[in-house]
Protein backbone atom coordinates (compact mmCIF):
# COMPACT_ATOMS: atom_id res chain seq x y z
CA UNK A 1 0.00 0.00 0.00
CA UNK A 2 2.75 2.49 0.94
CA UNK A 3 5.01 4.02 -1.59
CA UNK A 4 8.74 3.66 -0.99
CA UNK A 5 10.50 6.98 -0.97
CA UNK A 6 14.27 7.27 -1.07
CA UNK A 7 15.77 10.10 1.00
CA UNK A 8 19.33 11.28 0.48
CA UNK A 9 21.39 13.49 2.78
CA UNK A 10 23.06 16.26 0.78
CA UNK A 11 25.41 18.95 1.85
CA UNK A 12 24.35 22.34 0.72
CA UNK A 13 27.06 22.85 -1.87
CA UNK A 14 27.07 23.03 -5.61
CA UNK A 15 27.02 19.88 -7.66
CA UNK A 16 25.59 17.50 -5.08
CA UNK A 17 22.11 17.30 -6.57
CA UNK A 18 23.60 16.93 -10.02
CA UNK A 19 25.75 14.08 -8.74
CA UNK A 20 22.68 12.16 -7.55
CA UNK A 21 20.76 12.84 -10.77
CA UNK A 22 23.72 11.72 -12.85
CA UNK A 23 24.21 8.56 -10.83
CA UNK A 24 20.54 7.61 -11.14
CA UNK A 25 20.56 8.39 -14.86
CA UNK A 26 23.67 6.28 -15.45
CA UNK A 27 21.98 3.38 -13.73
CA UNK A 28 18.79 3.69 -15.75
CA UNK A 29 16.46 5.00 -13.07
CA UNK A 30 13.53 7.20 -13.87
CA UNK A 31 12.75 9.82 -11.27
CA UNK A 32 8.96 9.93 -10.87
CA UNK A 33 8.71 12.68 -8.30
CA UNK A 34 11.06 14.62 -6.10
CA UNK A 35 11.31 17.33 -3.52
CA UNK A 36 14.07 18.94 -1.53
CA UNK A 37 13.90 20.11 2.05
CA UNK A 38 16.78 22.46 2.62
CA UNK A 39 18.41 24.40 5.41
CA UNK A 40 21.35 26.73 5.05
CA UNK A 41 23.79 23.86 5.63
CA UNK A 42 22.24 20.71 4.28
CA UNK A 43 19.30 19.35 2.39
CA UNK A 44 17.26 16.19 2.22
CA UNK A 45 16.41 15.05 -1.27
CA UNK A 46 13.30 12.91 -1.48
CA UNK A 47 12.74 10.76 -4.51
CA UNK A 48 10.20 8.41 -5.97
CA UNK A 49 11.81 6.16 -8.57
CA UNK A 50 11.07 2.94 -10.31
CA UNK A 51 12.81 0.09 -8.43
CA UNK A 52 13.49 1.90 -5.12
CA UNK A 53 15.28 -1.07 -3.55
CA UNK A 54 17.95 -1.04 -6.23
CA UNK A 55 18.17 2.75 -6.22
CA UNK A 56 18.80 2.63 -2.47
CA UNK A 57 21.68 0.21 -2.99
CA UNK A 58 23.19 2.15 -5.89
CA UNK A 59 23.16 5.41 -3.90
CA UNK A 60 24.55 3.70 -0.79
CA UNK A 61 27.34 2.05 -2.76
CA UNK A 62 28.26 5.44 -4.19
CA UNK A 63 28.79 6.68 -0.62
CA UNK A 64 25.61 8.68 -0.04
CA UNK A 65 23.71 8.56 3.22
CA UNK A 66 20.35 7.15 2.23
CA UNK A 67 17.19 6.06 3.97
CA UNK A 68 13.92 4.53 2.86
CA UNK A 69 10.66 6.09 4.03
CA UNK A 70 7.09 5.04 3.48
CA UNK A 71 4.74 7.69 2.17
CA UNK A 72 1.22 7.72 0.76
CA UNK A 73 0.35 8.48 -2.86
CA UNK A 74 -3.04 10.08 -2.66
CA UNK A 75 -5.28 10.84 -5.60
CA UNK A 76 -6.52 14.38 -5.42
CA UNK A 77 -9.32 15.69 -7.65
CA UNK A 78 -7.68 17.98 -10.22
CA UNK A 79 -9.85 21.03 -9.61
CA UNK A 80 -9.85 24.05 -7.26
CA UNK A 81 -10.32 22.85 -3.71
CA UNK A 82 -9.26 19.29 -4.51
CA UNK A 83 -6.23 19.33 -2.22
CA UNK A 84 -7.97 21.42 0.42
CA UNK A 85 -10.67 18.78 0.73
CA UNK A 86 -8.14 16.01 1.33
CA UNK A 87 -6.19 18.03 3.84
CA UNK A 88 -9.33 18.99 5.71
CA UNK A 89 -10.22 15.34 6.08
CA UNK A 90 -6.85 14.57 7.64
CA UNK A 91 -6.89 17.66 9.79
CA UNK A 92 -10.32 16.86 11.15
CA UNK A 93 -9.14 13.44 12.27
CA UNK A 94 -6.03 14.88 13.89
CA UNK A 95 -3.56 13.36 11.44
CA UNK A 96 -0.54 15.55 11.15
CA UNK A 97 1.19 15.93 7.81
CA UNK A 98 4.95 16.17 7.96
CA UNK A 99 5.35 17.19 4.34
CA UNK A 100 3.85 16.65 0.92
CA UNK A 101 4.81 17.15 -2.68
CA UNK A 102 3.23 16.49 -6.03
CA UNK A 103 3.71 13.94 -8.76
CA UNK A 104 4.37 15.16 -12.27
CA UNK A 105 2.00 12.80 -14.03
CA UNK A 106 -1.67 12.24 -13.36
CA UNK A 107 -3.44 9.12 -12.30
CA UNK A 108 -6.53 8.93 -14.43
CA UNK A 109 -8.15 12.35 -14.19
CA UNK A 110 -6.71 13.04 -10.77
CA UNK A 111 -3.53 14.73 -9.59
CA UNK A 112 -1.26 12.62 -7.42
CA UNK A 113 0.19 13.96 -4.17
CA UNK A 114 2.76 12.29 -1.94
CA UNK A 115 2.04 12.62 1.76
CA UNK A 116 4.25 11.87 4.72
CA UNK A 117 2.24 11.25 7.88
CA UNK A 118 3.05 9.32 11.01
CA UNK A 119 -0.27 7.45 11.15
CA UNK A 120 -0.10 5.81 7.73
CA UNK A 121 -2.79 3.19 8.22
CA UNK A 122 -5.22 5.54 9.85
CA UNK A 123 -4.75 8.08 7.08
CA UNK A 124 -5.54 5.46 4.45
CA UNK A 125 -8.65 4.45 6.38
CA UNK A 126 -9.90 8.02 6.70
CA UNK A 127 -9.23 8.84 3.07
CA UNK A 128 -10.70 5.59 1.81
CA UNK A 129 -13.87 6.04 3.86
CA UNK A 130 -14.33 9.39 2.13
CA UNK A 131 -13.82 8.08 -1.37
CA UNK A 132 -10.24 9.32 -1.80
CA UNK A 133 -8.07 6.82 -3.64
CA UNK A 134 -4.64 5.94 -2.22
CA UNK A 135 -2.49 4.50 -4.96
CA UNK A 136 -0.83 1.16 -4.74
CA UNK A 137 2.93 0.81 -4.45
CA UNK A 138 3.31 -1.13 -7.69
CA UNK A 139 1.24 1.24 -9.71
CA UNK A 140 2.97 4.39 -8.48
CA UNK A 141 6.49 3.13 -9.07
CA UNK A 142 5.57 2.20 -12.63
CA UNK A 143 3.67 5.35 -13.62
CA UNK B 1 51.87 -13.73 30.48
CA UNK B 2 55.26 -12.12 30.32
CA UNK B 3 58.00 -12.16 27.75
CA UNK B 4 60.71 -11.30 30.28
CA UNK B 5 59.38 -11.82 33.79
CA UNK B 6 62.63 -10.77 35.47
CA UNK B 7 62.72 -7.32 33.87
CA UNK B 8 58.96 -6.75 33.75
CA UNK B 9 58.26 -7.67 37.38
CA UNK B 10 61.52 -6.41 38.93
CA UNK B 11 61.08 -4.75 42.35
CA UNK B 12 61.09 -0.95 41.99
CA UNK B 13 64.26 -0.43 44.03
CA UNK B 14 66.23 -2.93 42.05
CA UNK B 15 65.07 -1.34 38.81
CA UNK B 16 66.05 2.13 40.00
CA UNK B 17 69.58 0.88 40.59
CA UNK B 18 69.64 -0.54 37.10
CA UNK B 19 68.27 2.71 35.68
CA UNK B 20 70.90 4.80 37.46
CA UNK B 21 73.69 2.57 36.26
CA UNK B 22 72.40 2.78 32.70
CA UNK B 23 71.82 6.54 32.90
CA UNK B 24 75.38 7.21 34.06
CA UNK B 25 76.75 5.04 31.31
CA UNK B 26 74.48 6.75 28.75
CA UNK B 27 75.57 10.26 29.70
CA UNK B 28 79.20 9.22 29.49
CA UNK B 29 78.65 7.66 26.05
CA UNK B 30 76.87 10.64 24.50
CA UNK B 31 79.35 13.08 26.02
CA UNK B 32 82.22 11.21 24.42
CA UNK B 33 80.62 10.44 21.06
CA UNK B 34 78.12 13.14 20.13
CA UNK B 35 79.38 16.73 19.72
CA UNK B 36 75.88 18.11 20.29
CA UNK B 37 75.57 16.47 23.71
CA UNK B 38 79.06 17.40 24.73
CA UNK B 39 78.27 21.02 23.93
CA UNK B 40 74.89 21.20 25.69
CA UNK B 41 76.15 19.35 28.76
CA UNK B 42 79.09 21.72 29.00
CA UNK B 43 76.82 24.70 28.58
CA UNK B 44 74.79 23.36 31.49
CA UNK B 45 78.02 23.09 33.49
CA UNK B 46 77.82 19.32 33.66
CA UNK B 47 80.34 16.52 33.36
CA UNK B 48 79.32 12.87 32.91
CA UNK B 49 80.45 12.04 36.46
CA UNK B 50 77.97 14.58 37.89
CA UNK B 51 75.03 12.20 37.50
CA UNK B 52 74.94 10.56 40.93
CA UNK B 53 71.25 9.80 41.40
CA UNK B 54 68.11 9.50 39.31
CA UNK B 55 67.02 12.87 40.72
CA UNK B 56 69.94 14.45 38.86
CA UNK B 57 68.07 13.68 35.65
CA UNK B 58 66.14 16.93 36.15
CA UNK B 59 69.40 18.89 35.68
CA UNK B 60 70.18 17.42 32.29
CA UNK B 61 69.28 19.50 29.23
CA UNK B 62 66.27 18.56 27.10
CA UNK B 63 66.52 17.33 23.55
CA UNK B 64 63.89 18.77 21.22
CA UNK B 65 62.65 17.82 17.80
CA UNK B 66 64.47 20.88 16.42
CA UNK B 67 67.78 19.41 17.61
CA UNK B 68 67.02 16.33 15.52
CA UNK B 69 66.17 18.43 12.46
CA UNK B 70 69.22 20.62 12.87
CA UNK B 71 71.59 17.65 12.98
CA UNK B 72 70.01 15.91 9.96
CA UNK B 73 70.78 13.27 8.88
CA UNK B 74 73.31 11.54 11.18
CA UNK B 75 74.49 14.30 13.51
CA UNK B 76 73.14 12.74 16.70
CA UNK B 77 74.34 9.20 15.99
CA UNK B 78 76.59 7.93 18.77
CA UNK B 79 78.09 5.02 16.85
CA UNK B 80 79.97 4.93 13.53
CA UNK B 81 77.86 4.11 10.45
CA UNK B 82 79.80 0.86 10.19
CA UNK B 83 77.98 -0.30 13.31
CA UNK B 84 74.62 1.06 12.22
CA UNK B 85 72.56 -1.68 10.60
CA UNK B 86 69.33 0.19 9.96
CA UNK B 87 67.87 3.67 9.61
CA UNK B 88 64.25 4.76 9.78
CA UNK B 89 62.83 8.21 9.12
CA UNK B 90 59.73 10.25 9.84
CA UNK B 91 57.46 11.15 6.95
CA UNK B 92 58.83 14.70 7.03
CA UNK B 93 55.75 16.45 5.71
CA UNK B 94 57.51 19.75 6.15
CA UNK B 95 61.11 19.91 5.06
CA UNK B 96 63.64 17.24 5.95
CA UNK B 97 62.60 14.09 7.80
CA UNK B 98 63.92 13.00 11.16
CA UNK B 99 66.37 10.14 10.80
CA UNK B 100 67.01 7.52 13.47
CA UNK B 101 69.58 4.71 13.50
CA UNK B 102 69.94 1.26 15.04
CA UNK B 103 72.90 -0.97 15.80
CA UNK B 104 72.39 -4.72 15.81
CA UNK B 105 71.92 -4.56 19.57
CA UNK B 106 69.32 -1.79 19.16
CA UNK B 107 67.36 -4.03 16.80
CA UNK B 108 67.55 -6.77 19.44
CA UNK B 109 66.32 -4.35 22.11
CA UNK B 110 63.50 -3.27 19.84
CA UNK B 111 62.44 -6.85 19.17
CA UNK B 112 62.58 -7.49 22.92
CA UNK B 113 60.33 -4.57 23.88
CA UNK B 114 57.93 -5.36 21.04
CA UNK B 115 57.79 -8.99 22.19
CA UNK B 116 56.91 -7.69 25.66
CA UNK B 117 54.29 -5.40 24.12
CA UNK B 118 52.60 -8.20 22.21
CA UNK B 119 52.61 -10.59 25.18
CA UNK B 120 51.24 -7.75 27.31
CA UNK B 121 48.36 -7.52 24.81
CA UNK B 122 47.79 -11.25 25.03
CA UNK B 123 49.27 -12.16 21.63
CA UNK B 124 50.89 -15.62 21.70
CA UNK B 125 52.91 -17.93 19.48
CA UNK B 126 49.76 -19.56 18.10
CA UNK B 127 48.30 -16.26 16.91
CA UNK B 128 48.18 -15.20 13.28
CA UNK B 129 49.03 -11.50 13.28
CA UNK B 130 48.24 -9.25 10.35
CA UNK B 131 50.57 -6.26 10.43
CA UNK B 132 48.79 -3.41 8.69
CA UNK B 133 51.17 -0.70 9.79
CA UNK B 134 53.19 0.78 6.97
CA UNK B 135 56.45 -1.02 6.23
CA UNK B 136 59.46 0.97 5.11
CA UNK B 137 60.96 4.08 6.59
CA UNK B 138 58.07 4.28 9.08
CA UNK B 139 58.93 2.27 12.19
CA UNK B 140 55.43 0.81 12.68
CA UNK B 141 55.51 -2.14 10.31
CA UNK B 142 59.01 -3.50 10.89
CA UNK B 143 58.91 -2.79 14.62
CA UNK B 144 55.84 -4.92 15.24
CA UNK B 145 57.14 -7.45 12.71
CA UNK B 146 60.35 -8.24 14.60
CA UNK B 147 58.54 -8.51 17.94
CA UNK B 148 55.87 -10.78 16.50
CA UNK B 149 58.48 -13.08 15.00
CA UNK B 150 60.35 -13.13 18.29
CA UNK B 151 57.35 -14.47 20.20
CA UNK B 152 56.77 -16.97 17.42
CA UNK B 153 53.44 -15.69 16.10
CA UNK B 154 52.62 -16.28 12.44
CA UNK B 155 53.30 -12.96 10.76
CA UNK B 156 51.32 -11.66 7.78
CA UNK B 157 53.40 -8.62 6.71
CA UNK B 158 50.66 -7.05 4.61
CA UNK B 159 51.46 -3.38 5.38
CA UNK B 160 48.82 -0.67 5.18
CA UNK B 161 46.20 -0.17 2.46
CA UNK B 162 44.24 -2.30 0.01
CA UNK B 163 41.57 -2.83 2.61
CA UNK B 164 39.44 -5.31 0.69
CA UNK B 165 42.44 -7.57 0.25
CA UNK B 166 43.21 -7.20 3.95
CA UNK B 167 39.72 -8.48 4.72
CA UNK B 168 39.95 -11.33 2.22
CA UNK B 169 43.19 -12.59 3.77
CA UNK B 170 41.85 -12.03 7.26
CA UNK B 171 38.98 -14.35 6.37
CA UNK B 172 41.02 -16.94 4.48
CA UNK B 173 43.96 -17.12 6.91
CA UNK B 174 41.84 -16.93 10.05
CA UNK B 175 43.85 -13.94 11.31
CA UNK B 176 43.48 -13.60 15.10
CA UNK B 177 45.48 -10.42 15.80
CA UNK B 178 45.56 -7.11 13.95
CA UNK B 179 48.24 -4.42 14.27
CA UNK B 180 47.50 -1.00 12.72
CA UNK B 181 46.59 2.59 13.58
CA UNK B 182 43.23 2.99 15.35
CA UNK B 183 41.86 5.12 12.53
CA UNK B 184 42.77 2.43 10.02
CA UNK B 185 41.08 -0.17 12.25
CA UNK B 186 37.92 1.91 12.13
CA UNK B 187 38.20 2.28 8.37
CA UNK B 188 38.66 -1.47 8.06
CA UNK B 189 35.54 -2.11 10.14
CA UNK B 190 33.55 0.15 7.82
CA UNK B 191 34.74 -1.63 4.71
CA UNK B 192 33.98 -4.94 6.40
CA UNK B 193 30.44 -3.72 6.94
CA UNK B 194 30.12 -2.45 3.38
CA UNK B 195 31.34 -5.72 1.93
CA UNK B 196 28.74 -7.60 3.95
CA UNK B 197 31.36 -10.13 5.08
CA UNK B 198 30.04 -13.05 7.12
CA UNK B 199 31.31 -12.10 10.58
CA UNK B 200 31.52 -15.69 11.75
CA UNK B 201 34.39 -16.11 9.26
CA UNK B 202 36.45 -13.37 10.92
CA UNK B 203 38.42 -14.79 13.83
CA UNK B 204 40.07 -11.57 15.06
CA UNK B 205 40.27 -11.41 18.84
CA UNK B 206 42.88 -8.77 19.63
CA UNK B 207 43.99 -5.49 18.08
CA UNK B 208 47.32 -3.85 18.79
CA UNK B 209 46.71 -0.23 17.90
CA UNK B 210 48.99 2.78 18.13
CA UNK B 211 50.95 5.53 16.36
CA UNK B 212 48.23 8.13 16.96
CA UNK B 213 46.32 9.27 20.01
CA UNK B 214 42.81 7.94 20.45
CA UNK B 215 40.23 8.20 23.18
CA UNK B 216 38.96 5.34 25.37
CA UNK B 217 35.57 5.80 23.67
CA UNK B 218 37.16 5.21 20.28
CA UNK B 219 38.73 2.05 21.69
CA UNK B 220 35.29 0.81 22.81
CA UNK B 221 33.87 1.66 19.37
CA UNK B 222 36.58 -0.36 17.63
CA UNK B 223 36.10 -3.24 20.07
CA UNK B 224 32.39 -3.32 19.30
CA UNK B 225 32.77 -3.04 15.55
CA UNK B 226 35.65 -5.46 15.08
CA UNK B 227 34.79 -7.72 18.02
CA UNK B 228 38.33 -7.51 19.42
CA UNK B 229 40.09 -6.43 22.58
CA UNK B 230 41.68 -3.13 21.55
CA UNK B 231 45.09 -2.66 23.14
CA UNK B 232 46.82 0.71 23.02
CA UNK B 233 50.51 0.49 22.28
CA UNK B 234 52.75 3.53 22.44
CA UNK B 235 55.97 4.39 20.76
CA UNK B 236 57.70 6.92 18.59
CA UNK B 237 60.45 6.59 16.05
CA UNK B 238 62.76 8.94 17.89
CA UNK B 239 62.75 6.69 20.96
CA UNK B 240 62.75 3.34 19.13
CA UNK B 241 59.43 2.97 17.30
CA UNK B 242 56.50 0.97 18.68
CA UNK B 243 57.41 -0.88 21.88
CA UNK B 244 57.97 1.99 24.30
CA UNK B 245 54.83 1.19 26.33
CA UNK B 246 51.77 -1.02 26.13
CA UNK B 247 48.46 -1.59 27.82
CA UNK B 248 47.91 -4.97 29.43
CA UNK B 249 44.50 -6.63 29.65
CA UNK B 250 43.73 -4.93 32.99
CA UNK B 251 43.18 -1.56 31.38
CA UNK B 252 45.26 0.36 33.89
CA UNK B 253 47.24 2.50 31.48
CA UNK B 254 50.33 1.73 29.43
CA UNK B 255 53.31 -0.02 31.01
CA UNK B 256 56.44 1.86 30.00
CA UNK B 257 59.39 -0.50 29.60
CA UNK B 258 61.37 1.73 31.89
CA UNK B 259 64.44 -0.46 32.13
CA UNK B 260 65.04 0.90 28.59
CA UNK B 261 63.03 4.12 28.46
CA UNK B 262 63.10 6.42 31.47
CA UNK B 263 59.99 8.63 31.53
CA UNK B 264 59.22 11.99 33.14
CA UNK B 265 56.31 14.40 32.92
CA UNK B 266 57.11 18.09 32.68
CA UNK B 267 55.20 21.30 32.45
CA UNK B 268 55.59 22.10 28.74
CA UNK B 269 55.73 25.83 29.42
CA UNK B 270 58.38 25.88 32.17
CA UNK B 271 60.16 22.54 31.77
CA UNK B 272 59.65 21.74 35.48
CA UNK B 273 59.27 18.09 36.40
CA UNK B 274 55.75 17.28 37.60
CA UNK B 275 54.79 14.68 40.25
CA UNK B 276 52.99 11.42 39.36
CA UNK B 277 49.36 11.88 38.37
CA UNK B 278 49.82 15.38 36.99
CA UNK B 279 49.18 16.05 33.35
CA UNK B 280 52.01 17.36 31.21
CA UNK B 281 54.43 16.62 28.41
CA UNK B 282 56.02 13.18 28.35
CA UNK B 283 59.82 13.26 28.28
CA UNK B 284 61.86 10.11 27.67
CA UNK B 285 65.52 9.22 28.08
CA UNK B 286 66.64 6.13 26.17
CA UNK B 287 68.76 4.22 28.67
CA UNK B 288 70.15 1.53 26.40
CA UNK B 289 70.02 2.75 22.81
CA UNK B 290 73.43 2.67 21.10
CA UNK B 291 73.13 4.30 17.67
CA UNK B 292 70.58 6.99 18.44
CA UNK B 293 70.43 7.67 22.17
CA UNK B 294 68.34 10.56 23.43
CA UNK B 295 68.62 12.49 26.66
CA UNK B 296 65.32 13.86 27.96
CA UNK B 297 63.58 13.88 24.63
CA UNK B 298 60.46 16.03 24.58
CA UNK B 299 57.85 13.83 22.91
CA UNK B 300 55.19 16.57 22.68
CA UNK B 301 52.67 13.98 23.89
CA UNK B 302 50.46 14.97 26.80
CA UNK B 303 49.97 12.24 29.44
CA UNK B 304 50.19 11.41 33.14
CA UNK B 305 52.45 8.87 34.94
CA UNK B 306 51.41 6.41 37.63
CA UNK B 307 53.60 4.24 39.84
CA UNK B 308 51.06 2.11 41.76
CA UNK B 309 51.30 -1.62 41.07
CA UNK B 310 49.14 -3.20 38.36
CA UNK B 311 47.24 -6.45 39.00
CA UNK B 312 49.06 -7.99 36.03
CA UNK B 313 52.23 -8.09 38.12
CA UNK B 314 54.36 -5.79 36.01
CA UNK B 315 56.15 -3.17 38.06
CA UNK B 316 56.85 -0.74 35.24
CA UNK B 317 55.73 2.85 35.60
CA UNK B 318 52.48 3.36 33.70
CA UNK B 319 51.40 6.25 31.52
CA UNK B 320 47.85 7.28 30.72
CA UNK B 321 46.65 7.10 27.16
CA UNK B 322 48.06 10.07 25.29
CA UNK B 323 45.59 12.89 25.83
CA UNK B 324 46.82 15.07 23.02
CA UNK B 325 49.93 16.61 21.52
CA UNK B 326 51.49 19.85 22.57
CA UNK B 327 51.57 20.63 18.84
CA UNK B 328 47.99 19.39 18.14
CA UNK B 329 46.82 21.63 20.86
CA UNK B 330 44.88 24.48 19.41
CA UNK B 331 44.59 27.69 21.30
CA UNK B 332 41.24 29.12 20.36
CA UNK B 333 40.27 32.40 21.93
CA UNK B 334 42.78 31.64 24.65
CA UNK B 335 41.35 28.20 25.44
CA UNK B 336 43.35 25.00 24.96
CA UNK B 337 41.53 22.60 22.67
CA UNK B 338 42.57 19.04 21.84
CA UNK B 339 40.98 17.08 18.98
CA UNK B 340 40.62 14.17 21.41
CA UNK B 341 38.13 16.19 23.46
CA UNK B 342 35.86 16.57 20.45
CA UNK B 343 36.17 12.89 19.69
CA UNK B 344 35.11 11.95 23.22
CA UNK B 345 32.05 14.16 22.98
CA UNK B 346 30.99 12.70 19.64
CA UNK B 347 31.33 9.15 20.83
CA UNK B 348 29.50 9.86 24.06
CA UNK B 349 26.56 11.30 22.19
CA UNK B 350 26.59 8.10 20.19
CA UNK B 351 24.87 10.02 17.44
CA UNK B 352 27.83 10.40 15.19
CA UNK B 353 30.61 8.33 13.75
CA UNK B 354 33.91 9.53 15.04
CA UNK B 355 34.78 11.02 11.69
CA UNK B 356 35.31 14.66 12.33
CA UNK B 357 37.49 17.59 11.35
CA UNK B 358 38.23 20.79 13.21
CA UNK B 359 38.46 23.80 10.96
CA UNK B 360 39.88 26.88 12.64
CA UNK B 361 39.76 30.26 11.06
CA UNK B 362 40.24 33.79 12.26
CA UNK B 363 37.21 35.85 11.41
CA UNK B 364 38.75 38.97 12.77
CA UNK B 365 39.17 39.66 15.48
CA UNK B 366 37.95 36.33 16.83
CA UNK B 367 39.02 32.75 16.26
CA UNK B 368 36.27 30.64 14.84
CA UNK B 369 36.06 26.88 15.33
CA UNK B 370 33.97 24.80 13.00
CA UNK B 371 33.50 21.09 13.69
CA UNK B 372 32.64 18.97 10.70
CA UNK B 373 30.87 15.75 11.54
CA UNK B 374 29.92 13.07 9.08
CA UNK B 375 26.30 11.90 9.16
CA UNK B 376 26.19 8.14 8.94
CA UNK B 377 23.22 6.14 7.78
CA UNK B 378 22.58 4.94 11.30
CA UNK B 379 21.61 8.45 12.37
CA UNK B 380 20.03 9.76 9.23
CA UNK B 381 16.28 10.34 9.31
CA UNK B 382 14.17 11.74 6.57
CA UNK B 383 13.31 14.77 8.68
CA UNK B 384 14.98 18.14 8.76
CA UNK B 385 14.18 18.68 12.41
CA UNK B 386 15.83 15.40 13.39
CA UNK B 387 19.07 16.42 11.70
CA UNK B 388 18.88 19.93 13.08
CA UNK B 389 18.47 18.60 16.58
CA UNK B 390 21.41 16.22 16.05
CA UNK B 391 23.53 19.21 15.05
CA UNK B 392 22.33 21.21 18.04
CA UNK B 393 23.06 18.41 20.50
CA UNK B 394 26.59 18.04 19.18
CA UNK B 395 27.12 21.79 19.38
CA UNK B 396 25.78 22.02 22.92
CA UNK B 397 27.89 19.11 24.19
CA UNK B 398 31.09 20.36 22.58
CA UNK B 399 30.54 23.86 23.89
CA UNK B 400 29.91 22.42 27.35
CA UNK B 401 33.19 20.51 27.23
CA UNK B 402 35.39 23.19 25.68
CA UNK B 403 33.80 26.25 27.17
CA UNK B 404 33.89 28.12 23.87
CA UNK B 405 31.37 28.58 21.09
CA UNK B 406 31.64 26.36 18.01
CA UNK B 407 29.76 25.87 14.77
CA UNK B 408 28.79 22.32 13.87
CA UNK B 409 28.49 21.37 10.26
CA UNK B 410 26.95 18.05 9.27
CA UNK B 411 28.68 16.66 6.20
CA UNK B 412 28.19 13.71 3.89
CA UNK B 413 30.02 10.45 4.61
CA UNK B 414 33.56 10.19 3.26
CA UNK B 415 33.85 13.98 3.01
CA UNK B 416 36.63 13.85 5.55
CA UNK B 417 39.72 12.19 4.24
CA UNK B 418 40.24 8.63 5.52
CA UNK B 419 43.69 8.03 6.79
CA UNK B 420 45.66 4.97 5.97
CA UNK B 421 48.36 6.26 8.23
CA UNK B 422 47.70 9.00 10.74
CA UNK B 423 44.39 10.78 10.99
CA UNK B 424 44.18 14.41 10.01
CA UNK B 425 41.87 16.08 12.49
CA UNK B 426 42.69 19.74 12.23
CA UNK B 427 42.76 22.34 9.49
CA UNK B 428 44.09 25.61 10.84
CA UNK B 429 43.54 28.45 8.40
CA UNK B 430 44.74 31.12 10.79
CA UNK B 431 47.94 32.84 9.92
CA UNK B 432 49.49 33.10 13.33
CA UNK B 433 53.13 33.94 13.93
CA UNK B 434 53.56 31.36 16.69
CA UNK B 435 51.44 28.66 15.08
CA UNK B 436 52.88 25.20 15.47
CA UNK B 437 53.57 23.59 12.16
CA UNK B 438 53.76 19.79 12.02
Amino acid sequence: MWVKQISVFLENKSGRLAAVARLLADNGFNIRALSIADTSDFGILRLIVNDPARAYQVLKDAGFTVSETEVLAVEVPDRPGGLAGVLDLLHDTGINIEYLYAFVSKSGGNALVLLKVEALERAVEVLGANGIQVQDYHIVHQI
Amino acid sequence: MYWNREMECMPAEKRQKLQLMRLRELVRRVYENVPHYQRVLREAGLRPGDVKSLDNLAHLPFTAKEDLRRTYPFGLFATPLANTVRVHASSGTTGKPIVVGYTRKDIDTWSEVMARTLMCAGVKDDDIIQIAYGYGLFTGGLGVHYGAEKIGATVVPISVGNTKRQIMLMEDFGTTALACTPSYALHLSEVLEEMGTDRSRIRLRVGVFGAESWSPQMAREIEKKLNVVAVDIFGLSEIIGPGVASECLYNTGLHIFDDHFLPEIIDPATGTQLPPGEEGELVITTLTKEAFPLIRYRTRDIATLHAEPCPCGRTHVRMSKVMGRTDDMLIIRGVNVFPSQIESVLLEIGHAEPHYLLVVDRKSPLDHLEVWVEVSERFFRDEVRHLESLGKTIKREIEGTLGIGVEVKLVEPKTIERSQGKAKRVVDKRDLPGKNKP
